[in-house]
């Protein structure tokens, strides 16, 4: 087959490969883009877009529910709803078709050339890529390395059969009657709390003494509530130790040290990602680690020259926002233009029930750095929050006690992942105290705790 | 409550008044029997004033570099109990400024900022923002503290990108040193090659430093020294080379407490004793005031020493009764002394002639200042090899220029020459040094 040559090549077309390529071909490089399955990558396919139409479903199956047990506040009565979950299945399923064709179909506009097929490095600037009709060569004055990350195996509960990962999770035939998720980090909760919704009986086993162990206690509480009230068991401290040799079930090592097994048609493991760095010839150009992953400097290149690395190859937070801004900056730093990382806050969600959100700095980190002046605005005096029946939750905003700068904000509460928007916004603005409490924040909207935060920050809440 | 006044205590015979060199405590300080108020500065030494009670502190009586004379109160203390002013006691004291003579006023006008100035600082908030007018100068908002990132918007930190501008330099005007679009503006408008780390920037600072203390004094008395000295000052060269064989050859003998290893200036303070035998003239103080030369018997001399804050002359005494050896360990003691400032008030005065050096910093000339109100001082350059002509060739020789002043009202250039002349065939033929008669 006949070489290609171009000034950028992307392996992986992931929210970071994908971006990365997109920009790089609007602004006129001559851009290359391989990708082994599908485009979008893990976000669009097998992680944060079909987990989220699942958790939707799962809420609106739980509404309907609830409405049918005949004492709904609301006044709604309903007949007991059932679930047709090859249906679910299919109607996310064509979401995440819509979506990738719609980033096919941007790459295509962007003038990027699609190359279907597994990548490897044969040296700094030869690719070859395995495609259905024979190896392809590539050489390339850049390269970006977008290949992500995969979900971490666990040696006693090696994936296949009963033993699934998110992936698997997201594409299951029948809602599983008993399900155990191993991991009690944000994708085994949000995954637990949608499955549980949708009947099946749940319990979250986490090695760590309490679930979402990375962020404070103050903010897991609320989602904590929440798992018991939908009758999810959650074992804290509590190691899984492997399958049984017979019968549907889940052998684990309780806090107490004890032995006990827990039925479970399906075992779902969630402990973590893990970047990958094999099967793409990392080995054939030997660039510096940092740890597990790729090092790069702050605009993204690694030990070699003209390769770049971006996403959740190059470290934590794996976050799909993330990459896709680093991928933009690769594709202009590649273009010429004067670009590094300069960015004050990474927003990161969880679509638990209720969600939660942290941008910027946690009180406890901020307080390293000096004193610190801390609001927050419960949801239970907010009006919006109580006519939508999400009561649960808070605003809290982290300042710096000198100058009132803004260094963190965290949010529980139902919908809350969308004021990550107004969140990252402020602190990467560098906001003030007083630029929150003086902004109006439209009433009724749960927006308004953000505000309020800030108010009681300075000592002067309103509402509460 | 009461008050207690403290003024200043006599801090040394014949002494009327005394510079006030540091305050260690501020109004509003509680102090406590025997805390260190202040020190304050003789002719003889830096003397530290204890509080005699304890109290708060209500008033300070002077600045730092004031002269103040003894007895004249300087802090008001309130006491518990009744303290050691009477109600109609009090007004002597009214906080005016204490009693200066009028050349002795700052030299500043009137700056509030001052250290240890009296108040009225803490008025106002400490953070006062935005005063009008100048706020684009530097340092405007909120000081940014070492690796602190700069504070900008997304849109501001990608202009300054993309115009090559590190914002770390950049001052931000906003709240929180908040950069906006205005400061990078102003900061491109500004200096001529903006942004680069390693570019030039003007620097409109001007640091206001009080000259008090040690300062003070060696200015006083260069002042004093350049004022009423007309000065001549003396050059020639000396061929050190037979010196310098005979002092490494010294020095090679095992050094031991008695034998310290010798520097040039021993064999240099022993030619001067010679030569001011024959000159005795050279050797003296001349008070101007009386109109009275003191010619002394002794040969006393000051060495001119660095020391960190400033510049000492200990004095090697009775050079004429030292030996070689005892004058170079008396050296050794006194240069360790001043460094260490425990030398004392004795050893820092009653030279009758100075010697200066630099040693390798020596120069080539230098215009000696005399250490008034003596009448000569010799100066000592660097020693370098030269090649020097024998009569027939160019020869390697150890080279070295003593730089000499004198006071012209009493010593005429001729006699100048001659006692640097007689000390230069002193120097090249040591041996000449230690022959007697």
């Amino acid at each position: 087959m006949k070489e290609i040559s171009c000034k950028l090549l992307v392996i992986g077309a992931g929210p970071g490969g994908y971006v990365c390529a997109i920009r790089a071909g609007q602004l006129g490089l001559d851009t290359v883009i391989v990708e082994a399955g599908k485009p979008g990558g893990t976000c669009l396919n097998i992680g944060c877009i079909p987990s989220k139409a699942l958790i939707h479903a799962a809420e609106a199956f739980e509404q309907a529910r609830a409405r049918a047990g005949g004492d709904d506040p609301l006044g709604i009565s309903a007949a007991a709803p059932s679930l047709d979950f090859g249906k679910t299945v299919g109607w996310k399923d064509a979401i995440v078709s819509r979506l990738t064709s719609g980033v096919a179909g941007l790459l295509k506009k962007a003038k990027v050339k699609y190359v279907q097929g597994h990548a490897r490095f044969r040296d700094g600037k030869t690719i070859e890529v395995e495609t259905e009709t024979g190896q392809q060569i590539i050489r390339a004055e850049n390269v970006v390395i977008a290949t992500g990350s995969a979900p971490v195996e666990l040696l006693s509960l090696s994936f296949g059969g009963r033993v699934i990962s998110s992936t698997e999770a997201l594409s299951l035939a029948d809602v599983p009657q008993k399900l155990a998720v191993v991991g009690g980090g944000y994708i085994g909760l949000e995954l637990g709390t949608a499955f549980a919704k949708m009947g099946a009986k749940v319990t979250i086993v986490e090695a760590l003494p309490r679930i979402l162990a990375q962020y404070d206690a103050e903010l897991v509480r609320p989602v904590s509530k929440r798992l018991a009230a939908l009758g999810i068991d959650v074992l804290v401290g509590a190691k899984a130790k492997g399958l049984p040799s017979k019968g549907d079930a889940l052998l684990i090592e309780t806090a107490d040290g004890k032995d006990r097994k827990i039925a479970a048609d399906k075992v779902l493991v969630t402990v973590g990602r893990r970047p990958v760095t094999d099967g793409w010839g990392l080995e054939e150009i030997d660039l510096d680690m940092n740890g597990r992953f790729i090092r790069i400097d702050d605009r993204c290149r690694t030990s070699m020259r003209g390769i770049y690395a971006i996403g959740d190859v190059t470290g934590e937070p794996m976050l799909a926002h993330r990459a896709m801004a680093q991928g933009e900056m690769v594709a202009e730093i590649v273009a010429g233009h004067r670009r590094s990382w300069d960015k004050r806050a990474i927003p990161a969600i969880c679509f638990t029930d209720p969600e939660l959100v942290t941008a910027g700095l946690s009180p406890e980190e901020a307080r390293a750095l000096g004193e610190i002046k801390i609001g927050m605005f419960p949801f239970s005096a907010n009006g919006r929050a109580m006519t939508k029946q999400g009561e649960d939750g808070f605003v809290r905003v982290v300042a710096r006690a000198d100058n009132h700068l803004v260094l963190g904000i965290q949010a529980v509460g139902q919908g809350v992942s969308e004021l990550a928007a107004a969140f990252g916004l402020a602190l990467e603005m560098g906001a003030r105290l007083e630029d929150i409490a003086g902004t109006i924040h439209a009433h009724p909207t749960q927006g308004e705790a953000f505000q309020e935060a800030a108010l009681k920050a300075l000592g002067m809440a309103l509402h509460i | 409550m009461g008050e207690h006044v403290i003024r200043l205590p006599d801090v040394g015979e014949g002494v009327a008044e005394a510079e006030l060199v540091e305050w260690h405590v501020k109004v509003g300080d509680m102090v406590r029997e025997d805390t260190v108020l202040a020190a304050v500065m003789t002719d003889k030494a830096t003397v530290e004033i204890p509080s005699p009670v304890e109290g708060e502190i209500l008033w300070l009586g002077a600045e730092i570099g004031d002269t103040v004379a003894i007895g004249s109160p300087i802090v008001r203390l309130k006491v518990a109990g009744e303290g050691n002013v009477q109600e109609g006691d009090a007004t002597p004291e009214a906080p005016e400024a204490p009693q200066l003579p009028p050349q002795e006023k700052k030299v500043v006008p009137d700056n509030p900022a001052k250290p240890a100035a009296v108040e009225p600082e803490k008025k106002q908030p400490v953070a006062a923002p935005a005063q009008p007018g100048g706020t684009r100068s530097a340092g405007i908002g909120a000081p940014r503290r070492e690796g602190e990132k700069p504070l900008a918007s997304p849109a501001v930190r990608l202009r300054a990108r993309e115009a090559g501008i590190d914002l770390r330099q950049v001052p931000g005007s906003g709240p929180a040193g908040r950069i906006g679009h205005e400061d990078l503006d102003a900061f491109i408008a500004r200096g001529p090659q903006p942004g680069k780390v390693s570019g030039l920037v003007r620097n409109d600072r001007v640091e206001e430093i009080k000259v008090v203390g040690l300062r003070r004094k060696i200015a006083e008395k260069m002042q004093l020294a350049k004022a009423r000295i007309p000065h001549i000052t003396y050059v020639e060269e000396v061929d050190v080379t037979a010196l310098e064989d005979l002092r490494a050859g010294l020095n090679k003998q095992k050094p031991g407490a008695d034998r310290p290893k010798l520097t040039l200036l021993p064999f240099l303070m022993r030619a001067m004793v010679k030569a001011i035998a024959e000159q005795p003239h050279l050797n003296a103080l001349y008070d101007d005031d009386a109109g009275i030369i003191r010619q002394y018997g002794g040969v006393h001399i000051g060495i001119a020493a660095q020391t960190a804050s400033g510049l000492v002359v200990p004095v090697v005494k009775h050079v004429e009764a030292r030996d070689l050896w005892e004058c170079g360990a008396e050296l050794n003691r006194l240069a360790e002394a001043a460094k260490s400032g425990t030398a004392t008030r004795e050893e820092l005065s009653g030279s009758t002639i100075t010697i200066t050096s630099l040693g390798a910093m020596g120069g080539v000339v230098t215009t000696p200042v005399i250490n008034y109100p003596e009448v000569a001082i010799i100066g000592v350059n660097k020693m370098m090899v030269r090649p020097m002509w024998d009569g027939t060739q160019f020869v390697p020789r150890k080279m070295m220029n003593l730089s000499s002043s004198f006071d012209h009202r009493v010593i005429d250039g001729w006699d100048a020459a001659v006692f640097v002349q007689r000390i230069k065939a002193l120097l090249e033929t040591p041996a000449m040094i230690f022959v007697e008669g």
